[in-house]
């Protein structure tokens, strides 16, 4: 069946089974490559997007419902040359080893950053009622549905903490 | 994933005697790549009217669409309903909260290892078939509310809040709209283990309902083998009103235990009246697991539930 | 030209610390980061050829042999191009550095999830369909229990000196325990997978794999072709941990059904398929008997561990590979006794042997240091030896004492052995632990061509892989360093067979093994230009693209007019008989374990380690970092379950093998001991630091849950069940 998805901002249209889930539209059909496929189950994080502004796991929906959603892929965010600041915090945290679960993680933290700035609460916050901060065990949290089995977790949460800490300047800068 | 045919649903009515139905897709889609899930028709309710979350009767109205995220950051769940915030956010992943709805979540299925594995035996997914968690691993599995059929757990923390919250589902089917509650919405495998809720064959839940915030403190207790991203070995969503020095009343509902979202009358009953004491707690415990069993691999469920159901009520009834 | 080395002789020359780029040890980026954050770096499945087809596995539900397989439905559907069931096809993967076929024939089930057949359609959807339609009958055969059962203990795995008996009998303290672990997946984030392509009668293909000069010859002989007939490509590898060491089914199969239906065919794994068919790391059992004198001196060790693992498999976890060397003690009884299962093959996980072993050990130290009423550091610093005290040669490095020192002054100590269950914070109880880090150290064979240009830029070539490793950053760091020029000015190319054989990744040899191939091939570029300029290698200064010797400073383009090329050729020798060699470390950690459920959580941990010249200060820390996570894993929440009646996998997927997630992990600290060189290794006074971090991490948690609770978990992962059980109601 066709779909017409907006990836990155340009649309693609995809003939694909009915069965084809975004995950494998984006690898199999459109060679976006850089969603990776870990477990295809929603236990490990590799393959999550940016849909409509918000994280998903892209292997647990299919590319047929996600007509008119604006997608985002790692590709869209940034590449060698000139990378986002959080992608560049990355590597400068060695944020990662082996890389396959990188580009979901990035795709992750740049959409929990949005979440904490709209205040959403997570499990770990102690006032549910207050603003939300980016504590250590606030930024652990939020990213523990990206498994990481390199396990650079500790270098993730210093490359999203650096990057929110820029990005805070860069807009007080601005202000 | 077997062949399907695909259609969408811009109006309730289309959603109503239509195919198997996929909002989230969380669940449904993890298990038809498995195989246990074997729709011929798929019916996208994505577009539907259902993800607002309005004020109703003094409580909340939360449409069937509601994202599990976009429940647990309201302004008035977390407020007035914190119990409900909490267990959310306790669950799953950020990603999967944004994806899985309020209606899929309450028809979430269980984790059973062998419910998930097509090749072994299980009655919940074949009928008649055996159950293969009888005499295998049994972690995850239920201590109360089972049957010789079936010992599997209901996996959502979502809905033990809302089981604690006295919550209902709204309900529309050809014959027009109903409401069951939430208390009487699941059912206990029996000797039918694949019958799991009231929903009848083509029905669609719109909605759920909250009466009015309860009085007291609220609070949702999470036990799992990893500190994130994992299903509750045991869970309580306890809510406790004090009057007095003595318990007003209490609403207790707990999770990865059973086969439903578990509540029990007879516990908040003996809590009622009494002054929090170590004795009283022990008493509501010994009433809650009066009837549970062990099956080897989850026998550690029985003095945990009853270590954490204490510590839930001391928090609760302890000022602070 | 070829430089070639042997390590029969120490090498105290120490060259890399002559050079004068400075790019080597420092905490460079890695030079793969821009494209791994970018989405960019390919991996296995990632360069799909026009008109790839897509191959799925049919599992064996049951052990047994096949009868019949009912394939019909799975024709019948559209798009399903043929179902594969050729004699050739694996029944697991081949053991590392194996150099030939596993076993084969998927007739024969020999554990559940076997696959057994490869489905091929046009599109993965309906490759995944018809593979799960695929009816399997199978019948009863001889086959090995579903459990471990009967031991065999093969006479040269077992050793003894002195009389441990009489030592434990005259020993002030002693302790004998038995002590369990579960078995292990390796669960790297991208599961295994392969693309075949054939031309002619050459194949090429990309595969997920670590050790590529002998996954060629593993590869060839599976498919009966000839070695030279076949390329691997491997650039981009994500995780191994050990599961990617062999070939694998999905390599064989791929090239088997790429060859029936002339297109190209993409095979890769679920993650199912990665917890059942892929290695899984043994369990043991463990007996450790210590003895030990009233000051903790140890008289007699006694380790003897039980394993398991397919019939006709030679591997067996190594279990007490350090144990004849960590520890004093003249008695000493070593015991290895191996069952065979009908379970998942088991093979290489991170660290096998000293994973498991230093970790039992090291929680049997812990009650030894509790029996003596000793302080766990001191207990270990009484009972550092001064050499080997089983084969009686010298250490080539021994820094132990200085891991222990520095990182419990790192970490803040607490020496004055608080009594267990004595720190408490509202519900939770907190306690520290610690253990001692040791890992064997090996060099593999290995070789690499470095290209230097008159344009001030190189190229090393290997078919070394990175696995996550930090092999690209390392290689670009050493010839940097050995050409002086800036590591932009260095390309390095890896994981492709036809470029000179490397050491592959696995057993921490990677690192020192195919450095030291790079570092000679950068000697016989330096000697070329010392020629061309008239002075003795050791007389010449290279960096920044300059050549310096003579108080002349020339630009390479005017020493040279053309490429200049040079093989490095490194080969293990008589050092690693003559000395004893090892890496080191110490790890603390302090945990706050729930005093109502149970729960552990590690507040913090830190690692002090010592493995030579560290080549890359940041890629050395992370590799550190990921051990002590896996051995949070293994502490904590990792255990493949295994059902009692069929031994099949119970939790083959990540929701239910726990590996630890983001919020299960603090800020780990690592301190890298920079200074030592260690001679006797290779020419780069380097050893391999990949899998110290894990060897003994998981025992610094359990010593400290104990330390906080009182409980003593000798049957891992410390699950919160077993810590509840140990507390008062």
């Amino acid at each position: 069946m066709r779909t017409t998805l907006t990836i990155n901002g340009a649309t693609h249209d995809v003939d694909a089974d009915p069965r084809t889930t975004l995950l494998d539209a984006l690898r199999n059909h459109l060679g976006l490559t850089g969603t990776k496929k870990g477990c295809d189950h929603g236990q490990c994080g590799a393959c999550t997007v940016i849909a409509d502004g918000r994280r998903i796991n892209s292997c647990l929906t299919l590319a047929c419902m996600m007509d008119g959603v604006e997608i985002t892929t790692i590709e869209g965010l940034g590449e060698p040359g000139d990378l986002l600041p959080l992608q560049d915090a990355f590597v400068r945290h060695d944020g990662y080893q082996c890389g396959y679960c990188t580009p979901g993680q990035i795709c992750s933290a740049t959409a929990m950053l949005d979440e904490v700035a709209q205040g959403w609460p997570s499990v770990v916050t102690d006032d549910l009622t207050g603003d939300a901060s980016l504590t250590d065990a606030e930024i652990a949290e939020r990213m523990s549905g990206n498994l990481c089995r390199c396990a650079a977790y500790p270098n993730i949460v210093d490359a999203i903490k650096d990057a929110a800490d820029r990005t805070a300047d860069q807009r007080e800068a601005a202000e | 994933m077997t062949p399907f045919d695909y259609d969408r649903a811009t109006e309730v009515t289309q959603a109503i005697d239509a195919g198997r139905i996929i909002a989230g897709g969380t669940n449904l889609l993890d298990l038809m790549k498995l195989g246990v899930e074997t729709p011929d028709r798929l019916t996208d309710i994505n577009r539907l009217d259902l993800k607002t979350i309005e004020e109703h009767q003094g409580g909340l109205r939360i449409g069937a669409l509601v994202s599990n995220s976009d429940l647990a950051a309201d302004a008035r769940v977390r407020r007035d309903w914190p119990v409900l915030s909490r267990a959310l956010l306790s669950g799953a992943s950020g990603q999967l909260r944004n994806m899985a709805t309020t209606g899929g979540n309450l028809l979430q299925r269980t984790r059973c290892y062998y419910f998930q594995d097509v090749s072994s035996p299980c009655n919940k997914r074949d009928p008649g078939s055996g159950c293969a968690a009888m005499g295998g691993a049994t972690r995850l599995h239920a201590i109360l509310g089972g049957s010789e059929h079936c010992i599997a757990t209901h996996p959502s923390d979502m809905a033990v809040a809302m089981q604690a919250l006295d919550a209902s589902v709204e309900i529309e089917g050809r014959d027009g709209a109903r409401t069951v509650p939430l208390s009487r919405f699941y059912l206990l495998p029996g000797d039918r283990p694949d019958i799991e809720t009231e929903l009848e064959p083509g029905e669609l839940i719109t909605a759920v309902t909250l009466p009015p915030p309860p009085p007291g403190r609220q609070t949702y207790r999470k036990v799992r083998d990893r500190a994130s991203y994992a299903f509750a070995l045991v869970s309580v969503a306890g809510i406790v009103a004090m009057e007095d020095g003595r318990i007003a009343q209490a609403a207790l509902a707990f999770g990865g235990v059973a086969p439903r979202p578990w509540r029990d009358p007879e516990v908040e009953t003996a809590l009622a009246g009494r002054e929090p004491t170590a004795e009283t707690f022990d008493a509501a415990a010994d009433i809650l697991l009066r009837d549970a069993e062990g099956h080897g691999g989850n026998d550690f469920k029985i003095p945990l539930l009853r270590r954490t159901l204490r510590a839930v009520l001391t928090d609760l009834t302890t000022e602070g | 030209m070829t430089i070639h080395t042997r390590m029969d002789d120490a090498d105290r020359r120490n060259r890399l610390d002559d050079m004068a780029q400075g790019v080597l040890s420092t905490a460079m980026d890695r030079p793969d980061g821009p494209l791994k954050v970018s989405g960019r770096a390919p991996y296995a499945h990632e360069v799909q050829p026009e008109g790839m087809l897509h191959g799925v596995f049919v599992r064996a539900p049951r052990i047994g042999r096949v009868v019949s397989l009912d394939d019909a439905a799975a024709r019948a559907m559209d798009g399903v191009e043929t179902v594969v069931t050729d004699d050739r096809l694996l029944r697991n993967p081949a053991q590392g550095t194996a150099n030939e076929a596993p076993v084969q024939g998927p007739r024969e089930v020999f554990y559940v999830g076997q696959p057994i057949a490869l489905v091929v359609a046009r599109t993965f959807e309906t490759a995944r369909a018809a593979a799960l339609s695929v009816g399997v009958e199978i019948a009863d055969a001889e086959r090995a229990p579903v459990a471990p059962q009967d031991y065999d203990s093969p006479d040269k795995k077992q050793s003894s000196q002195g009389d441990l008996d009489a030592a434990m009998r005259d020993a002030a303290v002693t302790v004998d325990r038995m002590y369990t672990t579960p078995a292990h997946s390796s669960a790297p984030m991208e599961p295994h997978a392969a693309i075949a392509e054939w031309d002619g009668d050459r194949l090429t293909l990309r595969g997920s794999l670590q050790m590529l000069k002998f996954n060629r010859n593993e590869l060839a002989d599976s498919l009966g072709i000839d070695p030279k007939n076949l390329r691997i490509l491997s650039p981009y590898v994500g995780g191994g941990f050990g599961s990617k060491l062999g070939v694998a089914p999905e390599a064989v199969a791929a090239a088997i059904a790429a060859q029936e239906t002339g297109r190209p065919v993409g095979v890769a794994l679920s993650r199912q398929q990665v917890f059942e068919a892929t290695m899984r790391r043994s369990e043991t059992r463990q007996r450790v008997r210590l003895a030990a004198d009233a000051e903790g001196r140890l008289t007699g060790i006694g380790h003897d561990a039980w394993v398991s693992n397919l019939p006709d498999e030679s591997y067996s976890e190594p279990v007490t590979q350090a144990t004849p060397f960590t520890y004093r003690g003249e008695n000493r009884v070593i015991g290895h006794h191996v069952a065979r299962v009908s379970r998942t093959c088991a093979g290489s996980v991170r660290a096998p042997g000293e994973a498991v072993g230093i970790t039992v050990f090291e929680i049997a130290m812990d009650e030894l240091a509790h029996a003596a009423g000793i302080d766990p550091v001191e207990l270990r610093r009484r009972n550092i030896p001064d050499r080997d005290p089983t084969k009686d040669i010298p250490f080539s490095s021994n820094m132990l004492a200085q891991a222990l020192d520095a990182g419990a002054a790192a970490f803040g100590w607490d020496d004055s052995r608080p009594a267990p269950g004595s720190r408490r914070e509202g519900e939770w109880m907190i306690g520290q632990g610690m253990a001692s880090a040791v890992r064997v150290n090996n060099l593999a064979e290995a070789k690499a061509r470095v290209t230097l240009n008159p344009d001030g830029t190189a190229l090393v070539e290997t078919d070394m892989t990175d696995i996550g490793t930090g092999s690209y950053a390392i290689l670009t760091q050493i010839a940097a360093e050995m050409l002086g020029l800036p590591p932009e000015r260095v390309e390095v190319r890896l994981g492709d067979t036809d470029l000179p054989p490397g050491s592959g990744s696995g057993g921490s040899v990677g690192a020192s093994s195919s450095g030291s191939a790079v570092f000679l091939a950068c000697q016989g570029v330096r000697e070329r230009l010392a020629e061309a300029m008239g002075v003795a290698e050791t007389d010449l200064t290279l960096k920044d693209g300059q050549a310096i010797a003579d108080n002349r400073s020339t630009p390479l383009g005017d020493v040279i007019d053309g490429p200049v090329e040079a093989l490095g050729h490194i080969e293990p020798g008589k050092t690693s008989k003559a000395v004893r060699q090892a890496t080191w470390g110490a790890y603390f950690a302090e945990v706050a374990v729930n005093s109502v459920t149970g729960e552990t959580r590690v507040r913090r941990m830190h690692g002090t380690f010592a493995a030579g010249r560290i080549l890359n200060a940041k890629t050395a820390r992370s590799q550190c970092l990921g051990g002590m996570t896996f051995g949070i894993g293994m502490a904590l929440t990792e255990e493949l379950m295994h059902d009692a009646r069929d031994g099949h996998v119970v939790n083959r997927d990540l929701a239910e093998y726990h590996i630890p997630v983001n919020a299960d992990v603090p800020q780990i600290t690592v301190e890298l001991l920079m200074e030592e060189r260690d001679p006797w290794t290779n020419p780069m006074q380097a050893k391999g630091i990949g899998e110290l971090g894990i060897c003994g991490a998981a025992a610094a948690i359990v010593n400290a849950i104990h330390q906080a609770t009182g409980v003593r978990v000798r049957d891992l992962p410390a699950t919160l069940d077993k810590v509840m059980a140990g507390l008062e109601d």
